[in-house]
């Protein structure tokens, strides 16, 4: 019954510069994960790193874990060097996921970066009838290209923040040109029809969120704080919220855009 | 084998408790943890009323340990007797309440509510939290503003009282002998070191409080010199915690005086540590022929 589970590497290989994906062979996946929800991974073999690190889920297949994760700081480059064949320590599933859409509702995802880990199983999910909106700074920051045009049944839009591939802007722009071009009238009524799931940066977020209130949109957004337990115990990872702090690890990670107090 | 130790008026099964603010209110780890198996369960510190805590970021990680700046979030006195202490009296261990005040009035109302209620057992006197402002340290590091508080909560309670004392004092040992002066029944140390870390990019400080409580194995070596020093200066039992990982540790903090430990942070690296670490006190006896694990209290030979 424990999520508290030991898992062996199968593969830790980077799919770009400063990207790797790691694929866990868990002695046993006792629960599913959902899309959005996370797994606290250590690496256990000293006190430097100390704390698990959170990673959102990228894909559950064939009783394997897929992580796939931007190499950043201490933790991230301790889990860079590990192996084939090496152990983690694996706390998991953890968290809420993102709540799946109504039948007449069309999902709209919003990925900056790394975000697209999260929003990833999302579209799968979905069958891929979703419109995904992809930023990153430049070309070799986006990940999983062909995997996404492969599983995508509707429009990836591609922005970068340098033009080195796709719009040249944040998802922002390009979420404002979709929802106002020919294709897609701007008429109240089809707008209200879209729903919003972003990943990403905070600034990104807090843009979605601003997008999302204006447009009169419902959105989700998945957040991200600095987090040490991972079960809702420490009160270490909590937003503020119109109904006060809320623990990322545990009413969250994802959250309703217009619930988030930004400062 | 005896495992059981006596703090106060409590016999607790075993020597191993769960720090105040690392387990939250117990239920959070019941899926990791059998709760049964614990000596005690020290739940996260409470006041009369709600509060929210600290601006984010309230965790940052540093070497072999954590800053931590929540700032005393919790529920409130009131919301836990209805919402979360039903849990916890399904459990045949000992539940410790740990609780604070603004002022001595505070804290004397919070202990007399706490101790009128089924399922409590015992009383942790936080005045020592390092995220509080200034002004409210004087409790932790003033004698005599801690004789006075002190024996203000002794008064209205007859449960059993454990102070929770500051390291952030010049002389730990001073202040158990206050409390102790003062009618606690034990003392629990260390609470978090005051710390504080920079990044260097934005030049910003890394926790949202500016300055936090350090925990983890960085602070271990200071935690069981105090807890050596307070054990010489006190009768009472002490209660020993900070930077526990695994059961060598808290042996380690036994035979410099503790009668118990209380595991943090180690919480946050493995769910399971608690349990791990009585395993580990059990096969450390038998392998040593020691039958009463009050034999390691203060059995360091000089």
């Amino acid at each position: 019954m424990s999520k508290y589970i030991r898992a062996k590497i199968t593969e830790n290989a980077p799919v770009n510069k400063g990207h790797n994906l790691l694929v866990l062979s868990p002695d046993n996946i006792q629960q599913h994960p959902l899309p959005g929800q996370f797994y606290m991974i250590g690496t256990d073999f000293s006190y430097d790193p100390l704390l698990k690190r959170p990673f959102s889920i990228f894909r559950e297949a064939s009783g394997e874990l897929q992580f796939l994760y931007r190499i950043k700081g201490k933790g991230t480059e301790r889990m860079k060097e590990m192996k084939k064949g090496d152990t983690v320590n694996l706390l998991g599933p953890l968290g809420n996921g993102y709540p799946i859409p109504g039948k007449n509702l069309t999902p709209v995802l919003i990925a900056g970066g790394i975000g697209i880990a999260s929003l990833f199983p999302l579209a799968e999910k979905l069958s891929g009838n979703v419109h995904l909106f992809y930023g990153a700074r430049t070309k070799n920051e986006l990940l999983m290209l062909n995997e996404l045009k492969g599983l995508l049944r509707k429009e990836l839009i591609i922005s970068t923040d340098d033009g080195s591939e796709g719009r040249k802007g944040t998802v922002i722009d390009a979420l404002n040109v979709f929802l106002t071009s020919n294709s897609h009238p701007p008429q109240a009524d089809s707008t209200s029809n879209f729903l919003l799931y972003a990943c990403g940066p905070s600034p990104m977020l807090e843009a979605v969120s601003k997008f999302a209130a204006e447009k009169g949109i419902k959105g989700y957004i998945s957040m991200e704080e600095n987090m040490a337990c991972g079960v809702g115990a420490c009160l270490g990872c909590t937003v503020k919220t119109k109904k006060g702090y809320k623990r990322v690890c545990k009413e969250g990670p994802v959250f309703s855009a217009e619930e988030i107090v930004w400062t | 084998m005896d495992l059981t130790v006596n703090i106060g008026k409590l016999k607790l099964k075993n020597p191993v408790m769960t720090a105040s603010g690392t387990f939250g209110y117990g239920e959070e780890y019941s899926e990791f943890v059998d709760l049964n198996k614990l000596g005690a369960i020290v739940v996260k510190g409470l006041s009369l009323l709600p509060r929210e805590g600290n601006p984010p970021p309230r965790v940052v990680e540093t070497p072999a340990g954590m800053l931590n700046a929540i700032g005393l979030q919790n529920i409130g006195i009131e919301n836990f007797i209805r919402e979360k202490l039903p849990f916890l009296r399904q459990f045949d261990t000992s539940v410790i309440v740990n609780f604070f005040g603004d002022s001595i009035d505070e804290y004397a109302k919070a202990a007399e509510r706490l101790s009128a209620v089924d399922g409590i057992h015992g009383l942790e006197m936080n005045i020592s939290c390092p995220n509080k402002e200034a002004n409210w340290s004087i409790f932790g590091t003033d004698p005599k503003v801690t004789f006075e508080v002190v024996s203000a909560v002794r008064k209205v309670t007859d449960i059993t009282l454990i102070v929770k004392l500051s390291p952030n004092v010049t002389d730990i040992a001073l202040m158990a002998k206050v409390a102790e002066d003062a009618g606690a029944d034990a003392v629990s140390l260390i609470n978090t070191i005051t710390g504080m870390a920079i990044d260097i990019k934005t030049k910003r400080p890394r926790l949202g409080n500016i300055t936090g409580g350090l925990s983890g194995p960085a602070i271990k070596p200071i935690a069981v010199r105090m807890v050596y020093e307070t054990f010489k200066a006190v009768k009472i039992p002490v209660i020993g915690m900070g930077g526990i990982m695994n059961s060598s540790d808290a042996i380690e903090f036994m035979l410099a005086g503790a009668t118990a430990v209380a595991v943090g942070t180690a919480n946050f690296v493995n769910p399971s540590t608690t349990i791990d670490i009585i395993n580990g006190i059990e096969s450390f006896m038998v392998e040593n022929s020691i039958t009463d694990v009050k034999e390691l209290t203060g059995g360091i030979k000089i």
